[in-house]
């Protein structure tokens, strides 16, 4: 085990961090910005130095360090904060972020970049800060350093970072920046249940802090003694990224001592952040790494914290998405075994099996409970991805010259993971289009009576199986007959006697382009098309509602999950097969006057004055001893991907939810065939795809056709020859 | 005496390698034993439309679906029966799982190097890339399939071709 294994919790964690620190820059309130949430921003820059820093990502390193002093200046009140001072500091979080990319694909970051952004942020620092400050470093640390401030710790941060920007290097590196409280501390970090790799890399990591004066102990326990002008809380930020925090504890020695080195036990970011998650008022008390041995040691009540902490030890673990996917696979097989069981059972005398009937009956019971809970697993609450759309929004805004709230609603639906990664593509599309076309510049609004901030809404909620996705906004509503016109001119067909829904439906037409109205933000040919296949794709399917002037509403629903489909069970010859219920409109039995030839090969059915073309099940899936009389079978009007047409199998044996599995996963994608399922006897039925079947029927005819060609065409050709 | 014999096992063993021995009608052949994964009868395989004769579809392998491939069809066998003798060799090719139906497994060997023969370079239906070599034992020839080679191989139509 080397150092590079930890790599993936760093980025993963400095992702969430990330994440955490646009959040709230997002939410400051510039005016009176809150100090918890400068406090969070300022905690998740230094949680990130401190890791990219073990981890030898300098430039990572020393970007956070810029920005974690600019903050720190904020966080004391002395730099105000201004809506562009704020655009800054997301500037270098995106910074931030792209540079994290390039160390997770093993690059080194971008150098240009690197500088440029170094130097808006010491640039800022010089203009904010140099009449701020004026008075020197003494002034400076002197009311920091006051009972009314909370946080020691930074308080030698502030001083020295005052002091490096003064002199015009706001780079000062770590050791400058803990200057102040230059005696080095004596501090005994002990090592609980480190096995040796581990602990020979973490003694190695605080040999960098400081001078090891002496260490001992074995795997259990090991002390390791250590001059440094470090923190307690520095080192354990440099720790906590390769082990526990419960398996260190650091603790003063005697020695030379200073005012601020805290005694700190716990601190993971995941914990504080669940601690802070599970009681909002605890935020207050302050979490992350830094400042949180201070202020615990400063409420001198380190037992309770302890607790507290402990306590939220157990809220969420991280757990790798295969692992979920095998307990899921398992609990299906549970389910098929339980079901086979079942039937023979139910097959034994009631009266001498009645303790096995009700055994098997609470099994029954039992496992549906467990598959239920295991497959909520899998489900991510719709937060994951609203949560994104704050910045966007804010951007688009400003790029737009629109003033623009974003409310977001049910952000607590949950959906699962694999489609919350799907829906963000076309949600954005769609908060795009909403941003661009919908809502009206602020003048337009007053001149139409409206407020002149545009209000834009994401909602989510549960609706029976389905989850219901909603973009609102009340911008200037949909224009029908533009629309209308658009769609004449494109060659769309349409009329003006068309309800409004079918109007609306027009913008999702592959044809319909919104060519006048480039921008640079939407309707560069990424059409709604696109938005409505993706949603197709991933089971769903979208409508739009408008009114002038009153705005539009664009609704996404959703099937909650797709590892289970609601499916109907057909039968041809001896082979099952599922088709997915949503893509069957109606079954009916064929009558010989509705049937029609066509070019010999071909058969319509005339189904309410509509001719759909009709495939045999059995003909495209070579199912043999198939019903072939075609009056015998029965058709199964199924659409998909707009074409509708009539399926012919030979029996339908009903509806049943059942667990998609992938075929590809060990074969290789079939034709005509989207995956497979375990029935109740433990065998594999297909799942039929219905555009694929469609596709599937023309190639296997055109063959066919090629076939007989082939037979026939050299005749004709001699003849002419011949002549 | 014990130490001599673990001493020539040991020696043994730093040269030879174990083999799963199948037949296929009267032929017999053998797949390096790591490959395998279980071996289990041949029931409820679902069938495949429009995937070539030897695949002979699919079945529930504990909630995984796996395709099943007859090698006797593949080889060009004249008899194929399915009975209780038919088994089914469940083998791990790369990361994929795939059943192959043979008419019966008879052992586990352990064949030294020197036993084991380089293969003739003349099967059409079998060609010698796919064999890792003969394995000649008293009378009996088996042939050592590299069944990693074998089934991932375009013309297994197992794997998704790279054009696809």
């Amino acid at each position: 085990m080397d150092i590079t294994d930890f790599y993936d919790t760093f980025f993963e964690e400095a992702e969430e961090l990330l994440g955490d620190m646009e959040r709230h820059l997002l939410e400051l309130d510039v005016e009176d910005p809150d100090d918890e949430q400068l406090n969070a921003i300022f905690r998740a820059a230094h949680s990130i130095k401190g890791g990219a820093g073990t981890f030898g990502f300098d430039v990572l390193q020393h970007t956070t360090h810029l920005l974690e002093n600019l903050l720190d200046h904020t966080r004391q009140g002395e730099l105000p904060l201004r809506r562009d001072i704020v655009d800054t500091f997301l500037e270098a979080k995106d910074m931030l972020h792209d540079q994290l990319n390039a160390y997770r694909n093993g690059e080194e970051p971008d150098p240009e970049a690197f500088d440029r952004i170094c130097k808006t942020l010491q640039q800022l620092a010089l203009d904010e800060m140099g009449k701020s400050v004026d008075g020197g470093e003494a002034p400076t640390l002197a009311p920091t350093t006051s009972a009314t401030e909370p946080e020691n710790e930074s308080a030698p941060n502030t001083a020295s970072a005052t002091v490096a920007k003064e002199s015009g290097e706001a780079a000062a590196d770590d050791e400058s920046r803990e200057a102040p409280s230059a005696e080095a501390a004596s501090l005994t970090v002990t090592l609980l249940g480190v096995d040796g790799e581990n602990r020979n890399l973490l003694t190695e990591e605080l040999d960098q802090l400081g001078d090891i004066l002496a260490q001992a102990g074995d795997d259990d326990r090991y002390e390791v003694t250590l001059s440094t002008t470090a923190s307690a809380a520095d080192i354990e930020a440099v720790m906590c990224f390769i082990v526990d925090d419960d398996q260190v504890e650091i603790r003063q020695s005697s020695g030379p001592v200073t005012a601020d080195q805290p005694v700190s036990e716990t601190s993971s970011d995941d914990q504080e952040r669940a601690a802070a998650d599970e009681a909002p008022a605890h935020d207050t008390q302050a979490t992350r790494q830094t400042t949180q041995p201070t202020e615990e040691a400063a409420a001198s009540d380190k037992g309770k914290a302890k607790t507290k902490a402990k306590s939220s030890e157990s809220s969420s673990i991280r757990v790798p998405v295969d692992k979920v996917d095998q307990i899921i696979n398992l609990v299906g097989e549970l389910i098929i075994t339980q079901s086979m069981l079942d039937q023979t059972v139910s097959e034994l005398d009631d009266v001498n099996n009645s303790s096995l009937n009700s055994g098997v009956s609470l099994l029954q019971r039992n496992a549906r409970d467990l598959q239920e809970a295991v497959m909520s697993i899998r489900m991510v609450p719709m937060d994951y991805v609203f949560s994104r759309f704050p910045r966007l929004v804010r951007d688009l805004a400003a790029k737009l010259d629109k003033d623009i709230e974003l409310v977001t609603q049910g952000e607590s639906t949950e959906l699962d993971k694999s489609l919350t990664e799907r829906i963000i593509d076309p949600l954005t599309h769609l908060v795009r289009n909403s941003l661009d076309h919908g809502i009206e510049t602020p003048d337009k609004r007053e001149a139409a009576g409206k407020s002149r901030a545009g209000q834009l809404t994401l909602s989510a909620q549960h609706q029976g199986g389905n989850i219901l996705i909603e973009v609102i906004d009340d911008g200037a509503g949909l224009s029908r007959d533009k629309i209308l016109a658009k769609a004449q001119a494109n060659g769309v067909p349409a009329s003006e006697n068309m309800s409004d829904d079918d109007v609306w439906q027009l913008i999702f037409d592959p044809g319909f382009s919104t060519a006048d109205q480039v921008s640079d933000v939407s309707g560069r040919g990424v059409g709604m098309d696109v938005v409505k296949r993706n949603i197709q794709a991933m089971g769903g399917h979208v409508e739009i509602q408008s009114e002038t002037g009153v705005g539009t509403t664009t609704r996404i629903v959703l099937p909650l999950t797709l590892a289970i489909l609601d499916g109907m069970s057909i039968k041809v010859g001896n082979e099952i097969f599922i088709l997915p219920l949503d893509a069957v409109l109606e079954s009916l039995q064929p009558r010989d006057e509705d049937l029609y030839a066509m070019a010999g090969d071909d058969i319509l059915m005339k189904v309410r004055d509509e001719y759909l073309p009709v495939i045999a099940v059995n003909e495209v899936m070579d199912v043999p001893k198939a019903q072939t009389n075609l009056t015998d079978c029965i058709a199964v009007i199924v659409q998909g991907e707009g074409r509708r047409y009539a399926l012919l199998v030979d029996e339908l044996l009903g509806q049943q939810q059942v667990v998609v599995k992938n075929l590809e996963t060990n074969y290789r994608k079939v034709p005509g065939v989207s995956a497979a399922t375990i029935l109740g006897d433990g065998s594999v039925a297909l799942i039929l795809d219905i555009t694929g079947m469609h596709r599937l029927s023309r190639t296997k005819k055109e063959a066919r056709q090629l076939q007989q060609g082939a037979t026939n065409q050299p005749v004709p050709f001699k003849e002419v020859d011949e002549s | 005496m014990t130490t001599l014999d673990s001493a020539s096992t040991a020696a043994v063993e730093a040269h030879s390698q174990e083999f799963l021995v199948f037949s296929l009608g009267e032929e017999e052949y053998a797949i390096d034993i790591l490959k395998v994964q279980e071996i289990r009868g041949y029931e409820n395989v679902t069938r495949i439309a429009n995937a070539p004769d030897f695949i002979k579809g699919v079945t529930n392998l504990r909630g995984v679906i796996v395709p099943i491939v007859d090698l006797r069809i593949k080889f060009h066998l004249d008899k194929v029966e399915y009975g209780g003798q038919t088994v089914v060799i469940v083998v791990n090719v790369g990361e994929r799982i795939v059943g192959i139906v043979v008419d019966g497994v008879s052992d586990v060997m352990t064949l030294t190097s020197d036993q084991i023969k380089p293969a003739p370079e003349f099967g059409v239906t079998l060609s010698s890339d796919f064999l890792s070599g003969l394995g000649s034992l008293e009378d009996r020839m088996l042939v050592i399939v590299d069944i990693d080679k074998l089934l991932t191989s375009e013309e297994m139509a197992l794997v998704e071709s790279v054009k696809e």
